[in-house]
């Protein structure tokens, strides 16, 4: 790789730009993309490779091009600075996730319990509607809090996020489905919403209910064959 | 999660500018039951260095190889390894998996 190359390419990484480097095989030639001058099938396949969100290698019509997939990482956008949050911050970034913790509460989202994390202490409402969940974030609430929870729920159910799951006992998600039905969601909206949220692993400590989370968002992430069923 | 939390990459990038000779080893294509996706990243440095991986572990010694004379030669070049069958070859992978490996150098 030249130097040029590997500069534009950090740069594209940085700048959180979906960007794919594209190398002849077996010689090595190589091309960053989306560019101007790129041919119109390798273009293609590019973008192609983007949205399934998969390196790998393709054949056209001049031979065999390598395409490696450099997405923006997945985001998880954490409701409520608490104790499960700051189990649940690391693990994810371990996974590759970037974080954004949301609590309007500053004596929850401070720097010290959450070290190198994005924190936004707007209301939930207004830091959704700024970070923009898209298909490829998910959003985890965690006050118990109605204030705090439904308005979060209630954005990110209006957003194509892969993945909704809202902390809280059976009883707690029935009142809460009954809340945001009368917000205007309907069945079919709310059955998005994960709720008990997790994998049924019988997690009691912080650190097990982060990890039921974080493995029920890799099964969601990865299509394994999970029923809301089973979870519920 | 395409992205990894071990960004290979930008530890390769990192060693480069330090001035390192640096090598990057990449999964192109899989078959079977192979450990690591296509796009799954290895880099090596002249000076022994190594992060990252592009199996569980059975062709990672064979990929440095290739890597230091890539370093030397500045040549590209394009691995292939297949199923393993004890005696036919020394390197391969166990689980009968099959990847292909695309080795360069940082310039």
């Amino acid at each position: 790789m030249t130097p040029t190359l590997l500069a534009a390419l950090t740069a594209a990484r940085e700048a959180k730009r979906p960007v794919v480097l594209a190398t002849r095989l077996p010689g090595g030639a190589q091309k960053l993309l989306p560019a101007p001058d790129a041919p119109e099938d390798l273009a293609a396949a590019a973008v192609r490779a983007l949205a399934r969100d998969e390196s790998g290698t393709v054949k056209l019509a001049d031979g065999e091009w390598f395409l490696q997939v450099h997405n923006p990482p997945m985001r998880i956008v954490v409701v409520g600075a608490v104790h499960i949050a700051q189990a649940l911050v690391p693990l994810a970034a371990q996974l590759g996730l970037a974080v954004i913790v949301v609590d309007p509460r500053r004596s929850f989202a401070t720097a010290e319990r959450f070290p190198n994390v994005t924190i936004s202490t707007e209301w939930p409402d207004e830091a959704m509607d700024a970070l923009a969940p898209d298909a490829r974030t998910a959003v985890v609430t965690l006050t118990h809090d109605p204030k705090l929870d439904d308005p979060a729920l209630d954005r990110a159910l209006k957003s194509p996020a892969f993945y909704i799951g809202a902390l809280g006992s059976r009883k707690t998600h029935a009142a809460r489905l009954k809340r945001l039905r009368e917000l205007g969601h309907d069945e079919a909206a709310l059955a998005r919403i994960r709720g008990p949220v997790g994998l049924p692993i019988e997690a009691v400590t912080a650190p097990e209910i982060a990890l039921s989370i974080l493995a029920e968002i890799v099964a969601v992430r990865r299509g394994a064959p999970l029923s809301l069923a089973a979870a519920a | 999660m395409s992205a990894e939390a071990e960004d290979v990459l930008k530890t390769a990038a990192a060693w480069r500018a330090a001035g390192e000779e640096v090598a990057l080893a990449t999964v192109t294509q899989t078959w079977g039951s192979s450990p690591r996706p296509a796009g799954s990243q290895m880099a090596v440095t002249a000076s022994g260095r190594m992060a990252g991986s592009v199996s569980g572990g059975c062709i990672e010694g064979a990929v440095a190889d290739a890597a230091r004379e890539t370093m030397r030669t500045g040549t590209p070049q394009l691995l292939d390894f297949g199923v393993t069958n004890e005696r036919a070859w020394e390197v391969g992978l166990a689980c009968g998996g099959k990847v292909k490996v695309f080795v360069e150098r940082l310039a």
